[in-house]
């Protein structure tokens, strides 16, 4: 096992070396020059990996050594570990990460790769003691572990500082450990019974704490659990009380011992990345307020909201912006010819409007006039401060959404029409109630046609700034996106107080940021006419992603998997599906068979059962989801896949040599058989290894390059 | 000889009184006032203008389900004469006198009156009592949602009908299994399960929960029969066929054949042609058809053709281009070739036109005999009217900077050479022949110098391009999409030498006779996929809901309004039997779990032929219950409430199921028995009375006061319509 260890972690890290030392180029073309603006839109993760997911990740370890908060769709627990990892190998956390190619030239990165590369080959020793486990044969486990050592894509995604081979270690931990679990099934509460368990709540909590893609396997392992406890309580000689003894062991382990973790991971993650950074504005007001550097730390507004106050509104969907307005008119077609009003995500001058009484326009910053409140139910008007308009609506179609009406700005100096009155209600008051800052839920409601202000959450055209359409609903729903509430509050005749007040208990954090994620990773959506990675791809290594490099000078990587084996797997699902029913289908027409084959059905229905349903929870998922897909998604289910090529060869060949009497003959089939399995493996790598080691010169789909001969799929461009 | 005289002749006739008189009750309160309000009602609207479609056979797709639906209703229009001349354009619109609205509406109000007999069938065949089976039937009876949605011509009511008669078929099938396998009564009720389980995907496709779920339960019950080692293998193999062919391949022929009525019926070309690929539209009547009638179908060198983009999104477009140049900074700062625009433009237009030429001879007319272009040939575009060649390069397009610049080439004398090579991969060809064709091939450009690949990218321009759609050279190509597609739409072959002869022939029509014809495999595919993946970019309506609000039924729908009073139909059900059915499927949860794990530790609380009817009854009804109403939560799509119906009546048929059960099992004293009776009596008339309190807004009639309505507002979240006065 020691060997087979250090060959694995030998050929990553050799790899990761190797492609450091590469020269690269930075992609000077003109037609790439502007990926990099929108890095903080949402679809950003649509373009980093037309080259590395590095840049993104590498990133967000230089965040946590400068303490900066950031937003990312995933838990925190993969990105800590590379920042960890960067800190510990002496990683300053100054390379910018800007865009793929840069060269790292002094920046110490290899300790985050090593640290990648590390975690990526210890799947191999993972696999190869959970078949091992498994099938209690040394072949099968041998071959599962040839698989991952020889795949070409394991390879190439656990040598760059990425989430997945984190993501796949702790998911191979929680496999193994749960497997081992099992096995100590007969010596219940013994020191290794208590230990795998709780490895494998500690693996399920890394799992988890990595991707939310961590969530499968936590379904693995709780069926597994379900199915084991079920059999526990068939078992009438044991009694009621050991096996409470056994559900509450199982409880603690497989259940709180998570989810402490897991909001550990949180808690660390809030404690460390104390500082106001790119992610501010994805969260919350109140949550802002605690950042230091953010314009709401530690600063004082007026509580109550009055006339005359100059005012932010902040939408509550996630990601919502801000009430915006600036002196661009909506373009001739589109709606009435007047001044635009978007949500705007970043904090600017033109956020900022006056909040004025609708029958009256006397001068209320007049220092002597008396201070009057906002009360729910009000009718109000909201100047522009900029541009002196007043926030308007009527019954033109809004620009995007077009059964809502559109908003705009209007007037001239605060004088419109009765098209600019809008009453003021707060979600779960009484009329007359005082409007807080911050903390109020605020609905607008349009007086003269009884739409309700809302944002839409889509994205304007060039004309709009790319910002987002703010509309008028008429569907009186209550949804976040008609829901507003007030941020900056700037009125000098009012005594201001601490916001201390706002401050998030940590269970609020937690819930709110797992919203933010929730809904950023749903947002995550496909454009139209926009090619991308189906489910059904993944299995027949249908189409890979470009690591590295575009053009024929440059150093390409790029992420496939190894053909040969990927195809093996193919087949051997099948194969496994084939051999399952005829399994099934004999035991439950009373077969009699020897104990040899008895001994194999087994291994075939329960240990294989147990993998390929891991295979099934973490692949099928896929299909349902409307989010972006790429082929990295595929790799844990992979592993599944190759541990299941080992187990089932391994029956098959067994169960080959079994009609053979002579005992040489069969062994030498059998041997024979693994032989040529694991020849054709190394041959298959020795043809492919320059995919995730680097390739230079022509395109394979030119003639002459060295690679062309091995372009077997039209949809391969390496 | 004649022997069989000497005995009389008998008839004896067993009469289920039950039986008719529920189906009497349906039949009434589901056509009592059918034709009220003459007005078109909530989806009338939409499923309206598909039957007038049909009856003037114009040729549509409706993303929302297969065909036969549709044409059920339709069959009710032509049964009662229309002749399709109705503006379906608002809810509440009268309708005119040509109009059969009785007949439209009897096929969905028949089906829905049906659903009684079946529900009562259903739970006899579950081996219940006849008392639970009668209570099973009333309750769907008074159900005031299904009364609704059965009275109008919507499809809710049909789907419930073959659902339930899929399930009664199943079980009268597998009832007969036991002593006569193989008889002719079995025979046709296996069938008979087949055909309504088609029927019901025919109609809508949430039909294939059920399908599932009986497919599912045929598994689990073939499963058993495996065990059993009194069959031989080969009968167990007949019976393994004789399933396979009556549940999947008489299914699957059914569904193609409802497609395949719907094409014959549908022949002229209408309002969704432009969705349909080029070939689909050539083979309407009317519309493509007349303009491409008779075109050469081998694309030459020489040849003129417009260039239409497989995709189809946002919309239809044909590759054009026109002596307008990109500007030379766009507002971004960015900088352009200033080269001739290319664009994608979604009318008919003369500078939609290219030629086909050969890069090594200069003429730009089809020789003799023709010299098809082949794939894997390089050729150049040349714009028809500006004779520029189409070209692309290495400058970042106008609204996808990491695609390519695609334009009419213009000679600056600037060191930047034309690069016009394309080379032509028809992606669809076949094995024998790779012959470029009209509007059959689907071909991409790739560009040779840069090997990018020619692409719709979807983005309009701005002002200086005329809103038309951007033309880009994609390099990074990854795999096939539609938007990369292009395929020959208008074709001729060009004659003339000189460019103002040229744009002559241009401007004058395509002119020859061949016909072509699509398989009605290949009409099938397309039409097929078109439903599935047609997506309605705006879904948000006044009365959608999550489905999370059906089960407390927090949500209504108002589906028409009396023009002057304040009669008023709404879908609502009955607040009695839908918290009773909630309140079942709860008892009947727990009470599972706990046989369950009691039985595991060989407690046996009920005796085992209850515990199989109990897990088989509720296997049927609370699965059916399950399987339609759950995937509702991992749709995306707007859910409205009558999805849950189908749902619902499976919930119904359980509360008998539990009833029954606690009276048998769990009353264990006469007293308590009776006690329980009394109870159940005294919750029917609560049932009873509920469904006379919402039947005015059942069936619109009669209309009812402010206050009334008022009183009727149970609920705050329901939306009752009220007319100030």
């Amino acid at each position: 096992l020691n060997a087979l260890f250090s060959t694995a972690t030998e050929t990553r890290l050799q790899a990761g070396a190797a492609g450091a030392r590469s020269p690269r180029e930075p992609p000077a073309r003109p037609s790439r020059g502007a990926e990099q603006i929108g890095y903080y839109d949402l679809c950003f993760v649509g373009v980093f990996f037309s080259s590395w997911d590095e840049t993104h990740f590498g990133k967000m370890g230089s965040y946590y050594i400068n303490r900066t908060f950031f937003f990312d769709v995933h838990p925190p627990l993969g990105k800590m570990l590379i920042g960890l990892a960067g800190y510990l190998s002496g990683y300053d956390g100054t390379f910018p990460f800007q865009k793929p190619g840069d060269r790292y030239e002094q920046h110490n990165y290899i300790g985050m790769r090593g640290f990648c590369a590390f975690l990526g080959s210890c799947l191999v020793p993972f696999a190869y003691l959970t078949v091992l486990e498994l099938s209690k044969s040394l072949p099968a486990a041998l071959l599962a572990a040839f698989i991952l050592i020889f795949d070409t894509g394991c390879i190439t995604l656990s040598q760059y500082i990425l989430l997945d081979p984190i993501l796949m270690f702790f998911l191979m931990a929680a496999v193994l450990s749960m497997v081992k679990c099992n096995s100590c099934a007969d010596r219940p509460f013994s020191a290794s019974w208590w230990l795998w368990l709780s490895l494998t709540g500690v693996s399920l909590a890394g799992a988890m704490g990595v991707k939310f893609v961590g969530l499968f396997v936590v379904l693995l392992v709780g069926l597994n659990t379900v199915y084991d406890l079920w059999d526990l309580l068939g078992n009438l000689s044991l009694s009621l009380v050991m096996f409470g003894k056994h559900l509450l062991a199982r409880v603690l382990c497989l259940i709180v011992l998570p989810l402490a973790l897991y909001t550990a991971i949180f808690a660390v993650h809030f404690a460390v990345l104390n500082r106001s950074g790119p992610g501010d504005g994805f969260f919350s007001s109140a949550f802002q307020s605690q950042l230091i550097g953010n314009n709401l730390h530690n600063v004082s507004v007026p509580e109550h909201l009055a006339y005359g106050s100059v005012v932010t509104m902040k939408n509550l969907r996630m990601a919502g912006g801000y009430l915006h307005s600036h002196w661009h008119l909506y373009p001739e077609g589109i709606g009435a010819r007047q001044q635009q009003v978007t949500a705007y995500l970043h904090k600017d001058l033109n956020n900022l409007w006056i909040i004025k009484k609708h029958d009256s326009d006397t001068d209320l910053s007049d220092p002597s006039s008396p201070v009057e409140f906002v009360r729910h139910g009000d009718i109000i008007r909201l100047e522009h401060k900029e541009t002196s308009r007043n926030l308007h609506s009527h019954q033109h179609e809004a620009p995007l959404t077009r059964k809502h009406f559109q908003v705009t700005g209007y007037g001239i100096n605060g004088t419109g029409d009765s098209n600019d009155f809008w009453r003021i209600e707060v979600v779960g008051r009484k009329t007359g109630k005082l409007i807080k800052v911050l903390r109020s839920q605020v609905r607008l409601t349009h007086v003269a046609t009884g739409c309700i202000l809302g944002s839409s959450g889509k994205t304007l055209p060039k004309w709009g700034w790319e910002q987002v359409e703010v509309t008028c609903t008429p569907y009186l729903k209550e949804t976040p996106n008609s829901l507003w509430n007030f941020e900056d509050h700037i009125n000098p005749k009012l005594p201001n107080i601490s916001l201390d007040v706002l401050k998030p208990s940590f269970a609020e954090i937690l819930l709110e940021s797992h919203m933010v994620m929730i809904r950023g990773n749903s947002g995550l959506k496909p454009k139209d006419n926009e090619v991308t990675s189906k489910p059904w791809h993944w299995p027949i290594n249908y189409q890979g992603l470009r690591f590295s490099g575009v053009n024929e000078t440059d150093y390409r990587v790029y992420l496939l998997g190894n053909p040969v084996i990927w195809w093996l797997n193919l087949v051997t699902i099948g194969l496994y599906l084939l051999i399952t029913v005829c399994t099934a289908v004999a035991l439950k027409r009373g077969v009699q068979l020897t104990s040899e084959l008895k001994e194999l059905s087994r291994v075939v229905l329960r240990a294989g059962g147990q993998i390929t349903l891991g295979w099934l929870l973490h692949y099928l998922p896929f299909f349902m989801m409307g989010r972006v897909l790429y082929f990295h998604h595929y790799f844990p289910a992979m592993l599944f896949s190759s541990m299941l090529t080992g187990i089932t060869w391994d029956a098959v060949l067994k169960f080959c040599a079994g009609f053979l009497s002579p005992s040489t003959t069969a062994r030498r089939v059998y041997g024979g058989g693994f032989l040529a399995l694991v020849l054709l493996i190394l041959y298959s790598f020795y043809l492919f290894h320059p995919l995730s080691y680097g390739m230079i010169g022509p395109m394979a789909s030119n003639p002459s390059s060295p690679m062309a001969g091995l372009r077997w799929m039209d949809s391969w461009e390496f | 000889m004649l022997g069989f005289l000497k005995e009389p002749v008998v008839v004896t006739a067993k009469i289920n009184v039950n039986l008719v008189a529920l189906t009497m009750m349906g039949l009434i309160s589901r056509l009592w006032g059918l034709c009220y309000p003459r007005a078109v009602v909530f989806d009338e609207v939409y499923y309206g203008q598909f039957v007038s479609l049909y009856m003037k056979r114009i040729f549509f797709v409706d993303d929302s389900g297969p065909p036969f639906g549709h044409m059920l209703l339709a069959l009710g229009g032509y049964l009662g004469g229309f002749d399709g001349n109705f503006l379906w354009n608002r809810i509440g619109a009268e309708y005119s006198m040509n109009v059969p609205v009785w007949s439209l509406r009897l096929l969905p109000a028949l089906a829905g009156a049906l659903c009684v007999p079946l529900a009562y069938q259903i739970l006899v065949e579950l081996h219940l009592s006849h008392c639970a089976a009668l209570g099973a039937a009333l309750l769907i009876l008074l159900e005031n949602s299904l009364i609704t949605q059965s009275r109008f011509m919507l499809l809710e009511s049909i789907l419930i009908f073959f659902i339930l008669l899929a399930v009664l078929s199943y079980l009268k099938f597998y009832n007969l299994q036991k002593h006569s396998a193989f008889a002719g009564s079995w025979w046709f009720w296996l069938l008979l399960t087949g055909v309504a389980c088609s029927c019901a995907v025919g109609v809508k496709y949430m039909g294939l929960f059920t399908y599932m779920l009986l497919l599912a339960t045929a598994g689990l019950h073939f499963w058993h029969m495996i065990g059993d080692q009194n069959l031989s293998n080969v009968s167990l193999l007949c019976h393994f066929l004789a399933r396979g062919l009556a549940l999947i391949i008489i299914p699957m022929g059914l569904y193609l054949s409802f497609f395949y009525v719907h094409l014959a019926l549908l022949y002229r070309s209408g309002p969704h042609d432009q969705i349909m690929t080029s070939a689909f539209q050539a083979s309407l009547e009317g519309g493509l058809a007349r303009i491409t009638q008779g075109q050469p179908l081998e694309v030459a060198y020489g040849s003129q053709i417009t260039l239409r983009n497989v995709l189809g999104k946002p919309m239809q477009c044909w590759l054009h281009s026109h002596t307008n140049t990109y500007p030379i900074r766009y507002e971004n700062g960015r900088g352009s070739s200033h080269q001739q625009q290319v664009t994608c433009y979604p009318f008919k237009d003369v500078n939609n036109w290219w030629i086909v030429k050969d890069p090594g001879m200069q003429q730009l007319v089809v020789s003799n005999p023709p010299r098809p272009v082949r794939h894997g040939h390089i050729v150049q575009l040349v714009h028809g009217i500006t004779t520029r060649y189409l070209n692309t390069h290495d400058v970042a397009a106008p609204l996808s900077p990491h695609s390519q610049e695609v334009s009419c080439y213009i000679d600056y004398n600037i060191s930047m050479p034309a690069q016009n090579l394309w080379r032509v991969e028809i992606v669809n060809r076949e094995s024998d022949t790779d012959v470029w064709k009209t509007i059959l091939s689907e071909v991409r450009f790739v560009h040779v110098n840069t090997s990018a690949v020619l692409k719709l990218s979807g983005a309009s321009l701005p002002e200086w391009g005329y809103r038309q759609l951007e033309v880009v050279g994609e390099k990074l190509s990854k795999g096939y999409h539609q938007s990369m597609v292009w395929n020959v739409e208008e074709h001729r072959y060009g004659k003339s030498q000189e460019q103002k002869e040229r744009e002559v022939e241009l401007h004058s029509p395509t002119q020859m006779d061949i016909s072509k014809n699509l398989s009605f495999m290949a009409k099938f595919t397309e039409l097929q996929w078109k439903i599935l993946t047609l997506k309605n970019e705006d879904t948000e309506h006044k009365y959608s809901s999550s489905a999370l609000d059906w089960i407390t039924m927090d949500t209504n729908i108002a589906y028409w309004l009396h023009p002057t009073s304040g009669a008023q139909i709404h879908l609502l059900g009955n607040v009695a039997t839908w918290a009773s059915a909630n309140a079942a499927a709860l008892v009947y949860l727990c009470l599972s779990l706990w046989y369950l794990l009691r039985r595991r530790r060989e407690i046996y609380d009920i005796p085992e032929d209850a515990w199989q009817l109990w897990m088989s009854a509720g296997g049927i009804c609370g699965g059916g219950w399950a399987v339609n109403y759950l995937p509702f939560f991992l749709m995306e799509k707007t859910l409205f409430l009558y999805h849950y119906l189908p749902a619902v009546t499976f919930q119904i048929l359980l509360i008998p199921v539990v009833l029954q059960h606690l009276s048998d099992h769990l009353c264990r004293s006469v007293l308590l028995k009776s006690m329980f009776s009394a109870l159940i009596v005294a919750w029917f008339s609560s049932v009873f009375f509920v469904y006379c309190t919402f039947s005015p807004v059942t069936y619109g009639q009669p209309a009812l006061s402010l206050t009334e309505l008022k009183a009727l507002r149970w609920k705050d979240t329901w939306n009752i319509l009220m007319r100030k006065q």
